[in-house]
């Protein structure tokens, strides 16, 4: 029920949002769950196996059961936490994990098999019989396990990603990060503020005092101005720093959208990677439940969230509240409920010392051991000494003490250290580089720890900078020592739950124990604890402890569980934020390819590039039509493609040829100026890097040419070797992919085409280059082939790519020729034996494609040496050869020999390219084979399982076409 | 992880590209034994603590990185230029 | 033979939104000056004559539109202008290769923070600096010339995807400006 009066919610601006198909009303400022909780919604969600009824636990994001969907026009978000999503107009939510409707929830039968479904019982329960898992327990379980429901439809939502960068960062806005942030943003220093909630403050929010003399709030209404009118201070609320990593490097998630109605453009989340010079951990604690039994009630909540929902939210759980708390500072909610005219029927405070005098009745030395209500609260059972009582409430506030939020300085394999004195953990000193927790983070528990401590680290901060800290007075603000007995379960009739999300009791930790799981990462795999979206946030310690008592150690010796980024879950759309489809990679477009689509191609994909397929033609059904013709036409008239893909990598200086010799396993220092050669590249372990040809341009000017698919990697490979063993040559090198469109063209007619367009006469040799004039622009003229015929490929700088194309093409198109495709592209080269990275893949040598007698024996080249290694080489090797077939066949099919079983040790080797060849009506491969160049004329057995291919193939010369080279020479 | 490449300044290890131990820099002579072109090649330790390997700023000027590294504590003690370097 | 025309990669294409203007920038001839070892004095008399000097790494310099620009190691862009003889390094037209898109508003370093893993803040980034980097998964040369004003160099071939990622994040960062986050 909503409190007058009380909160900071803006009860001007009504919001009117849905749960469960139902309509309520809320106020600005408001979450879920608090808008909820005004409306009297104490049930609002189930529990995990047992599908126990849930309320809300916390007011925190470590909030383990009100888990709820919410459902855009977008997106369907699973598991979101109604403590941290805010309400606004429109806002539809909806509980999950339930069979039927959250009051009545068919799954809740799990609730009265609990004593079969203890820890460990998937794998003592769904053992047998085996046949049985498959298809009976799988679905079962897949049915019944997880928590929230997905759209199944891609989530077209916007997410962003961002990095940022700032000498101090500062996590959380309580006193201690507000007096970090202010410390250093006077300083000068440059500063980022992240806080998780939306508003700033921390537990001022919620706990109100006074600061400096003043009331708290006025004080954060002050420091925040003078933060906001900083420029050095950058404020980011709605952000939760998710991960420490190395080098200063922090994640962090801000939901940007999420508690606004969807907008165009408008990201939901934006992850944030934060680069900082210092950091400060000023991330307060969490208040710890305690185990008592049936302590899992909707009405049962942390007395700190009780606080945080009356001062903040305005909003009392209910009408009559029990406490039940072992700390002094816990008593304030109860002092405060009842100004506010709650009424409070009882503190049951389990240390026998305990302050008793208060407004209400108090029962020192009492413990809760039962709790009543089906769907909700209705009383307790109090267990004092040897009396036992009953008492009627609808809300108990309960504390077990704080943990300080400590889980970034274990992000980096920092260890905790149990501080007995808090009976918690606190963060070891320097786990992680640069960054130091403070306040409440560190285990100082006043308002006064938090202000020195976070001024103390700012300090530290800006002096390292090389900054003056400012002269800043500390303001006066409580300090009462922090004194607490621990209390982590209570012993009683019932199960008692540690962890809520994840449905585990002491009983389970104990068996735990007791079946062997003594080390604390065996019990938490085997009970799950801690395994929840809290991560354990809520249970960790107490389990800790459990076990611990059950194995007869302490809490030290017993260990810690460490924890891992994120601290609170992130979504994978919002790290991968634009990477979807055509944002997963940068798409490369060739300046041919708006013409090329205007002839119908359609596109493939080659490395990063978009490449026509085939240039279709009216009646044409398949592409195999396509392609057929354009073989035929290049083999006939002329075929024109476009091949600036490749890598052109410019070489220049007097040792570019001795650069060259040492790259390539053959010579190039000796290549006349104006001719070009084909090159082999080994990797230093003496297989195939890339192959392709270079040209000599000038005496000390080299063009080198690469594959498509390997541009990238002979860089870095060209880079290594100049500067790991040759940077004081005479030579330079870059690339120059980008400056020139090149186009093939090829066929009987090409010379002819190609003269069309040019100033001067076309009188070059095979495996010649020519500077030309094209058009009035200064081109480049090769006589190459990559399909047999006489070929060439005319260069021109790339602005002027797209009207050479369509010029070349339409001129074509009068000489009976036209474009071809990467389809017919590729059989032109079958057919011609030539070789693609489908061939030199990486685990072949000179030796295995035929070219051992490429490697010079003159000089010393990159992977000479190991390509000579006994196993690179000889008859045991799988050695390029063609196969020719009369049936379809595949790449990837295994070669065998006819009449031989088919299995992994009578392989013969495989396929690696397969086409129809229109000129030899035949079907073609090329194929490694064991000691293939001693077999051709053999027969081979082609099998393909995957496709049922199973076929009879002639093994023959890897050249089919053309074996003598006439027509390239012409 | 965060690089400091001795001319761009440090940077996001998502603009480098890591290829393996320092021991790529040491290429035996052409007519070395098989042994030590094994070695070379295939041999390498696997230190918990300080080591040295290359990266290259793919991203960035292109430069083969020599990183002097602490595998344990992720410390990173030097980083100079494979073409400028000293031993 | 009819003329070839020449075409830019984005046709200068020009989009403002959100106080923020993107255009394709005519950057004019760009040469890769790369020196060779013990170039460098030779070199520095050919870029003498047009009153520049080799610029040191991360930065670059300009002298009446003539600009050049650090790019790795002992090697410069030089743009604007079609270079003179230089002696002393590889000289390699780079005109072709590289579109060259302006970014300019108060917001544009947001924008960037949103595709570039560098701060870019004046503080760290003046007037004058120059980064290689990424733009997202793009090799990019980025250039701050303003106090609100920066120019990104990608590969031709990409400009398409650099133009819609800025167009995208652009979008992304007016709209929270329209609802003052």
């Amino acid at each position: 029920m909503r409190i007058d009066g009380k909160g900071l919610i803006d009860r001007t601006k009504p919001v009117r949002f849905r749960f469960d198909g139902k309509d309520y009303a809320g106020y600005k400022g408001d979450t879920l769950a608090s808008a909820l909780l005004a409306n009297d919604v104490r049930l609002v969600g189930r529990s995990f196996k047992y599908h126990r009824p849930r309320g809300v636990l916390t007011a925190g994001s470590e909030e383990p059961n009100a888990l709820v969907e919410v459902i855009g026009p977008k997106n369907q978000t699973p598991n979101v936490r109604a403590t941290v999503q805010e309400v606004f107009e429109g806002l539809e939510t909806r509980s999950q994990n339930r069979l039927g409707s959250l009051r009545f929830d068919l799954l809740a039968v799990n609730d009265l098999l609990w004593p079969f479904l203890g820890a460990g019982f998937y794998y003592k329960t769904f053992m047998w019989p085996r046949a049985f898992w498959e298809g009976l327990y799988e679905p079962l379980i897949r049915r019944a396990a997880g928590l929230g429901s997905l759209s199944g439809r891609h989530d077209e939502g916007t997410y962003e990603k961002a990095f940022a960068f700032c000498d101090v960062l500062v996590i959380g806005s309580g006193p201690a990060g507000l007096m970090a942030a202010l410390t250093a943003g006077r300083a000068g220093a440059d500063v980022i503020l992240c806080e998780e909630s939306h508003a700033f403050g921390g537990r001022i929010l919620s706990d109100g005092g006074t600061i400096g003399g003043m009331p708290a709030g006025e004080w954060l209404a002050q420091v925040l101005a003078e933060l906001e009118a900083l420029p050095n201070v950058r404020l980011m609320l709605r952000t939760t720093v998710t991960g420490a990593y190395d080098h200063g490097t922090y994640g962090a998630l801000e939901r940007v959208g999420l508690h606004k109605p969807a907008r165009p453009n408008l990201s939901r989340e934006c992850f944030w990677r934060i680069v900082a010079k210092h950091a400060v951990l000023a991330a307060g604690a969490l208040e710890r439940p305690v185990a008592f039994p049936d302590n899992d009630r909707p009405g049962i909540m942390l007395a700190s969230a009780v606080r945080t929902y009356l001062n903040r939210y305005g909003v009392s759980l209910g009408k009559r509240v029990t406490l039940f708390a072992n700390t002094d500072q816990a008593r304030a909610v109860a002092r405060e409920l009842m100004a506010a005219g709650v009424t409070v029927a009882a503190i049951i405070d389990p240390r026998p010392d305990a302050f008793s005098v208060e407004d209400c009745p108090v029962h020192v030395g009492g413990e809760v051991i039962g709790t009543r209500g089906r769907l909700g609260l209705t009383g307790i059972t109090v267990r004092k000494g040897a009396e036992t009582f009953e008492i009627e409430t609808d809300c108990l506030a309960m504390s077990g003490g704080w943990n300080p939020t400590l889980h970034l300085t274990c992000h980096m394999n920092g260890r905790p250290r149990w501080d007995e004195d808090l009976a918690a953990f606190v963060p070891m000193e320097g786990a992680v580089p640069g960054l130091v927790a403070v306040g409440a983070a560190n285990g100082s528990m006043s308002t006064h720890g938090a202000l020195v401590t976070g001024h103390a680290a700012a300090v530290q901060a800006v002096q390292a900078l090389g900054r003056k800290a400012p002269d800043l007075p500390l303001p006066e603000a409580e300090d009462r020592p922090y004194v607490l007995k621990a209390l982590w379960a209570v012993e009683g009739k019932g199960r008692a739950w540690l962890d809520f999300a994840n449905d585990v009791t002491t009983k389970d930790v104990k068996l735990a124990a007791q079946e062997g799981f003594r080390s604390v990462e065996h019990m938490k795999r085997y009970t799950t604890q801690g395994m929840a979206p809290d991560q354990g946030k809520n249970s960790n310690v107490a389990a800790l402890a459990v076990l611990a008592d059950a194995t007869g150690r302490g809490i030290p010796e017993t260990g810690t569980t460490t924890f891992r980024p994120p601290y609170t879950p992130v979504s994978i759309a919002a790290m991968g934020a634009g990477g979807r489809a055509e944002g997963f990679a940068p798409q490369r477009f060739l300046t041919s390819d708006q013409a090329s689509r205007d002839r119908g191609a359609p596109m493939i994909e080659a490395g990063l590039w978009y490449r026509p397929s085939y240039f279709p033609k009216p009646g044409e059904t398949t592409w195999r039509e396509a392609c057929d013709r354009e073989v035929r036409m290049v083999r006939e008239a002329v075929g024109v493609a476009d091949v600036s893909t490749l890598g052109k990598i410019d070489i220049q200086g007097k040792d570019a040829g001795r650069f060259l010799d040492f790259v390539y396993t053959n010579t190039f220092s000796t290549l006349p100026v104006g001719r070009v050669r084909y090159g082999l590249m080994l990797r230093e372990d003496g297989h195939v890097l890339d192959d392709g040809t270079s040209a000599r341009l000038g005496e000390d000017h080299y063009l080198m040419t690469t594959t498509t698919a390997a541009a990238g990697l002979v860089m870095r490979h060209l880079d290594f070797v100049h500067q790991a063993f040759c940077a004081d040559w005479q030579v330079r090198f870059i690339s120059v992919t980008e400056s020139w469109a090149q186009f093939a063209v090829a066929g009987p007619k090409a010379r002819a085409l190609v003269q069309s367009f040019l100033e001067e006469t076309v009188d070059l040799p095979f495996m010649g280059v020519a500077p030309v004039r094209v058009g009035g622009v200064k081109g480049r003229l090769f006589r190459i082939s990559f399909s047999g015929e006489e070929g060439y490929e005319l260069a021109v700088p790339t602005r002027y790519g797209e009207a050479l194309f369509r010029d070349l093409v339409a001129r074509a198109e009068t000489m009976g020729g036209g474009p071809y495709g990467m389809e017919a592209l590729n059989v032109l080269r079958i057919e011609k034996g030539f070789i693609t990275h489908a061939e030199i893949h990486g685990r072949v040598t000179a030796h295995d494609i035929g070219m051992e007698k490429m490697v010079s024996a003159k000089k010393d080249c990159i992977g000479k040496a190991a390509a000579q290694r006994p196993g690179l080489w000889g008859p045991e090797r799988e050695q390029l050869v063609g196969l020719k077939a009369s049936a379809p066949i595949s790449a990837g099919a295994h070669l065998f020999v006819p009449g031989m079983e088919i299995h992994r040790e009578t392989d013969q080797g495989y396929v690696t390219s397969v086409c129809w060849s229109p000129t030899l009506g035949a079907w073609l491969a090329l194929a490694f084979l064991k000691d293939g160049r001693n077999r051709h004329g053999e027969k081979i057995r082609l099998v393909d399982h995957l496709r049922g291919i199973d076929v009879i193939c002639e093994v023959c010369d890897p050249v089919f076409h053309d074996p003598a080279g006439e027509k390239l020479r012409a | 992880m965060r690089l400091r490449c001795p001319l761009c300044g440090e940077r996001d290890r998502r603009e480098f590209y890591y290829y393996g131990a320092e021991d790529y820099l040491h290429r035996p002579a052409a007519d070395a034994a098989l042994a030590e072109w094994d070695a070379y090649l295939h041999l390498r330790d696997n230190p918990a603590g300080v080591t040295r390997d290359l990266w290259y700023h793919e991203a960035g000027c292109s430069q083969w990185l020599l990183v002097t590294r602490n595998t344990v504590t992720h410390e990173i003690s030097g980083v100079e230029l494979v073409a400028e370097r000293k031993a | 033979m009819p003329e070839l025309i020449a075409k830019s990669a984005l046709d200068g294409r020009r989009l403002t939104l959100g106080g923020l203007t993107l255009v394709e920038l005519d950057p004019g001839p760009i040469t890769s000056v790369a020196l060779y070892p013990g170039g460098a004095k030779l070199a520095a008399k050919g870029l003498k004559t047009l009153g520049l000097t080799f610029p040191p790494p991360n930065t670059f310099t300009e002298k009446k539109g003539a600009r050049i620009v650090w790019t790795g190691r002992e090697q410069a862009f030089l743009m604007g202008v079609a270079p003179p003889a230089i002696e002393g390094a590889a000289l390699t037209d780079q005109s072709d290769g590289w579109a060259v898109l302006g970014i300019s508003g108060a917001a544009a370093v947001d924008v960037l923070a949103r595709l570039v893993p560098v701060d870019l803040r004046s503080s760290a980034f003046p007037a004058g600096r120059v980064a290689r980097t990424q733009v997202n998964h793009m090799n990019a040369v980025i250039l701050r010339t303003g106090d609100h004003e920066l120019e990104i160099m990608v590969f031709r071939s990409m400009a398409r995807t650099a133009w819609h990622e800025l167009e995208g994040t652009i979008s992304m960062v007016a709209a929270r400006q329209a609802v003052k986050i």
